[in-house]
């Protein structure tokens, strides 16, 4: 991969939630810290979501939801990866998630839950260290 | 109101106490160089008789329950009735929710407010591919009039008065209510209630959309329009400020872009051939009371001056009551933190008392458990108790607008009042509020204020108590109230039995009779409540008008 090019993220609301703030500001940080971020909008099915990272080509998937259908959304999303063959891709989260289900998300291959109160540069930071960039 | 000659007075002595003052900031400076309020408006030192030189009793304030309103909309206010104490609830199924609402009204609450799962708000029956993970969850899941029945069950719908939050497909919502009413044996001529039918924040704000602006206009004004003759008690739309703010807006923002749609919907309403005074007394609010105890409380009252000034001068309204914000208030979800949640308890309660003393009609306080899920039974009793406590005993409730005539709280009214109109002439500009959002304007300035407000997190010049200051290490929360994916697995078994024990042929008839209707002019309302009476699904009747409207496509506001 050439090191030079910008980190592409894909930002993105699963599911039918319409509590677009904390991705929208999430994804100016980004933006602002030098990013390239194609940000989906709302009510992107798991497919929709897999087949527009592919397409994207990202480096970062980063995926909010504040409804509680993480539990079923995150996993099918991760399982699509997976079936598609998708395993360079960093897969971030973010929402009203309770703590008490982070342990499982993590299992599945998401690398941070990001909670209300996360620091948007926290996630820059993160981001940036993982991919080595 | 004052004398030439006392104001000179004042002005020669401020000038002398100023500089007496800026002496002595050398040796104790103030905290920070500048003080400014979440709008973005510079605050002083001190508030004087200087500041309101303009200042008109009658003009700009008036008495409670006088135009222009910014005192209150009735003349005793509190010291008549307490306003609605009203949670919004709502979770799984119907059988869940009905004996959570009978808890609350157990426990002294006076009002019902329904919550609603997101495929019912997006018009999906549960067994729909995108409900997948969604039913029951945000809040309770209705597919039919069936569920609605179980809602209301042993509720007398003549005795309450019931909030839906439902905008998209509001209509279908209310006509269900009207069916089950009608089963109660209540007429809709008793029906009391709300349907927050606001179709422009979900596009600016909220998202939950199905049909695109014109035919979701259409959809409202006959709304309007049958409940004038049919439903004359209930409100035929909320206003909503309040999700604007929480998307990130400031107190300016929300009181002008709530107003802008709310001059949107009247304009409708007209071009509809409604006449103002028909409809406009209907018309209702609900606004967000968010953290700056004093900018809030001028806010509302800015808000009610302005929306009487704008139903008088540019609507023409002859009704005084057309004239009335009534409102609703939600404390800010926004402001709960997920550290230190306890913190929360206190932080709803000054919202809490920010809206009384701002004059709302009905108030839900959130629960200390909301940055992290459902509230449970205990967090929702103590959010109930503010309520009670403000009411009962703080004495606040014992005179009418207490803060009016305070030199601070007269100018953040005035100042909040001009730049919100400021606002709104500018979405003038632009073609009204469904314009402004097809361009994206109103979208991006709220996502901008929600990103600097971050940003001064960040930076610390804006303290988070328990967040970015005074930070404790903490054990995460446990037991918490989760909804059961089984829940989706029996509403699906439900639907199925509805539809094969319902009459379908009707069922086909008066979907087939909906689709003319959409196609043509005349009122959708009589149609929808045939359908919803016929067990036809809220699935179906969306789908229908679907095929009929299309749906929306939002515009891009990011990049």
């Amino acid at each position: 991969m050439d090191s030079n090019r910008k980190i592409r993220v894909l930002a993105t609301k699963p599911g039918l939630d319409g509590h677009d703030r904390g991705i929208k500001v999430i994804a100016s940080a980004m933006m602002d810290a030098g990013m390239e971020v194609i940000y989906t909008g709302l009510r992107q099915s798991p497919e929709q979501i897999v087949e527009t990272a592919i397409q994207e080509d990202v480096d970062v998937i980063a995926l909010s939801i504040l409804s509680g259908a993480h539990d079923f959304l995150f996993p099918r999303i991760m399982e699509l990866l997976k079936e598609r063959g998708v395993d360079n891709v960093l897969v971030i989260g973010g929402g009203i998630i309770p703590e008490e289900d982070v342990p499982g998300l993590k299992k599945i291959g998401i690398a941070e839950i990001f909670g209300p109160g996360t620091y948007t540069d926290d996630i820059v930071t993160f981001i940036k260290s993982n991919l080595g960039r | 109101m004052f004398e030439d000659r006392k104001i000179r007075e004042i002005e020669e002595e401020y000038g002398k106490w100023s500089e007496k003052t800026e002496r002595t900031l050398a040796k104790r400076p103030e905290r920070k160089d500048d003080f400014i309020n979440t709008s973005g408006i510079p605050v002083k030192r001190v508030y004087t008789p200087l500041d309101a030189p303009d200042f008109d009793y009658m003009e700009d304030l008036s008495f409670p329950g006088e135009y222009p309103f910014t005192r209150g909309v009735q003349p005793t206010m509190y010291r008549g009735r307490l306003w609605t104490m009203r949670q919004y609830a709502g979770f799984a199924t119907a059988e869940d929710t009905n004996r959570r609402y009978r808890f609350l009204l157990g426990h002294g609450q006076t009002g019902l407010s329904v919550a609603f799962d997101l495929p019912t708000q997006i018009g999906y029956d549960s067994d729909h591919p995108l409900a997948q993970g969604e039913v029951g969850k945000v809040g309770v899941t209705i597919d039919s009039m069936k569920d609605m029945e179980i809602l209301f069950d042993q509720i007398p719908l003549d005795k309450v008065s019931t909030s839906m939050t439902i905008n998209a497909p509001a209509a279908v919502l209310l006509a269900m209510y009207i069916g089950v009413a009608e089963k109660q044996g209540v007429s809709s001529k008793e029906l009391r209630g709300t349907i927050q039918n606001d179709i422009l924040k979900e596009y600016s704000a909220r998202g939950t959309y199905i049909f695109p602006p014109q035919p979701s206009m259409r959809i409202i004004t006959d709304i309007f329009s049958f409940c004038s003759q049919e439903v004359p008690q209930w409100n035929t739309i909320s206003i909503s400020g309040y999700h604007i703010r929480e998307a990130g807006s400031t107190a300016v923002q929300e009181v002008a872009f709530t107003l802008a749609d709310g001059i949107a919907y009247v304009e409708a309403a007209i071009d509809a051939g409604l006449d103002v005074d028909d409809f406009a007394p209907r018309l209702s609010f609900f606004f967000n009371a968010h953290l700056d105890f004093l900018e809030e409380i001028s806010k509302f009252r800015a808000a009610r001056r302005l929306w009487a000034k704008i139903m008088r001068e540019r609507f023409k309204a002859k009704d005084p009551r057309s004239m009335m914000m009534r409102f609703h208030t939600q404390t800010a979800g926004c402001t709960l933190t997920a550290r230190q949640p306890k913190n929360n308890i206190v932080r709803v309660a000054f919202q809490a008392l920010a809206a009384v003393l701002g004059g709302t009609q009905s108030l839900h306080t959130n629960s200390m458990d909301e940055a992290f899920c459902l509230p449970g039974e205990e967090a929702v009793q103590i959010a109930l108790r503010t309520q009670q406590l403000i009411g009962y005993e703080l004495g606040v409730t014992d005179t009418v607008d207490p803060l009016g005539g305070s030199y601070f709280v007269e100018a953040l009214t005035e100042e909040i009042f001009e730049r919100a109109q400021n606002y709104i002439d500018k979405i003038d500009e632009l073609g009204g509020a469904a314009a402004a959002i097809e361009r994206g304007f109103i979208q991006r300035e709220i996502q901008d204020s929600a990103y600097r407000y971050q940003r001064e997190i960040e930076k610390e010049e804006r303290v988070v108590v328990g967040v970015n200051k005074f930070q404790t290490e903490e054990k995460p929360p446990k037991d918490l109230l989760r909804v059961d994916p089984a829940v989706r697995i029996s509403q699906m078994e439900g639907l199925e039995q509805l539809k094969s024990k319902r009459d379908n042929s009707k069922v086909k008839g008066v979907l087939g009779d909906l689709k003319k209707a959409a196609q043509g002019k005349d009122n959708l309302m009589p149609v929808i409540l045939e359908a919803v009476k016929a067990y036809a699904t809220l699935g179906e009747i969306c789908d229908e008008l679907r095929g009929v409207f299309g749906e929306y496509q939002p515009v891009s506001t990011i990049g």
